[in-house]
């Protein structure tokens, strides 16, 4: 293979995965949380496609189709509370949506 | 030099994807957060074209950086200035506790990579020519993972009512608060 070896795709697709971590964990907007959700299921794609070259086999692509499905799956029902929340005019922060809270 | 220019092109495309992904955590305008989320998908596409995965970097320019961030622009506009999250002061121990969090998941990572990259991580299959393109993808899909196929378009299709059903509540609510 030209170019880097696996390892070093491995090791960017961690470094995705931190940073979406960290927004999810550090922002309160759910917008922001969403986007940074998005930057994880990424992370966890090129894994996916980087031990499929790894192996020669095509699963990890095909699997990383049906991740791509789920996320955006995710990003609908996600942007619909958003909106059913601005809706009822309530504020957009995940630290006051406590209403579940045990 | 062929082997040059791959790694120009990867060292490009990394700092391209980890600097937007930085940044679409770091805006306080979510619009520029999407808009950046934009970018790191195309890099990561790149990234997906070296791997010889040309068909998932093509879905993913299409499906990710198209038709997702369209649907999250059109949210952000519809919000407004109320989708604004300005960096608030706030308990300090909570961004420490995030950011070490985020770092031990991190060392994590690596150290794991780092173990098994002198042994098995090293040596890449020899592929063919139609290595990721649509046509063995497509056989794929259809042959061995015709049953995660269906079950995905199961999965889009419950995300589709819940969007609507979200979506067009409000009405009923109103009428039980009145």
């Amino acid at each position: 293979m030209m170019g880097p070896d696996v390892t070093w795709y491995l090791a960017v697709a961690g470094f995705l995965f931190a940073i979406g971590t960290l927004g999810v964990m550090l922002r309160r907007s759910p917008l922001i949380i969403l986007l940074s959700l998005e930057i994880m299921f990424n992370g966890a794609n090129l894994a996916l496609i980087t031990f499929a070259r790894m192996h020669g086999e095509l699963d990890g692509q095909v699997f990383a189709l049906a991740v791509m499905a789920v996320a955006a799956s995710g990003v609908v029902v996600g942007l619909g509370l958003i909106v059913a929340l601005n809706r009822r005019n309530l504020e957009l922060d995940v630290d006051k949506l406590s209403t579940l809270r045990g | 030099m062929a082997n040059f220019v791959v790694w120009v092109v990867w060292v490009v495309a990394v700092f391209a994807c980890l600097g937007s992904g930085a940044a679409v955590i770091s805006f306080t305008n979510p619009f520029y957060s999407a808009l950046a989320l934009i970018g790191n998908l195309g890099s990561l596409a790149v990234l997906f074209l070296l791997l010889s995965a040309e068909f998932v970097a093509a879905a993913q320019v299409l499906v990710y950086a198209g038709a997702v961030m369209v649907m999250f622009l059109f949210v952000i506009a519809y919000l407004g200035r109320r989708a604004d999250s300005p960096w608030r002061g706030g308990p300090s121990w909570q961004a420490l506790g995030a950011t070490a969090a985020a770092g031990a998941l991190l060392v994590e990572i690596v150290v794991v990579i780092g173990q098994k990259a002198s042994g098995r991580l090293s040596d890449e299959a020899d592929i063919s020519r139609g290595f990721g393109g649509p046509e063995a993808i497509g056989r794929l899909f259809l042959t061995d993972h015709l049953l995660a196929f269906e079950i995905t378009s199961i999965v889009l299709l419950v995300a589709a009512v819940g969007g609507v059903v979200l979506g067009s509540e409000v009405k009923r609510t109103e009428e039980l608060e009145a």
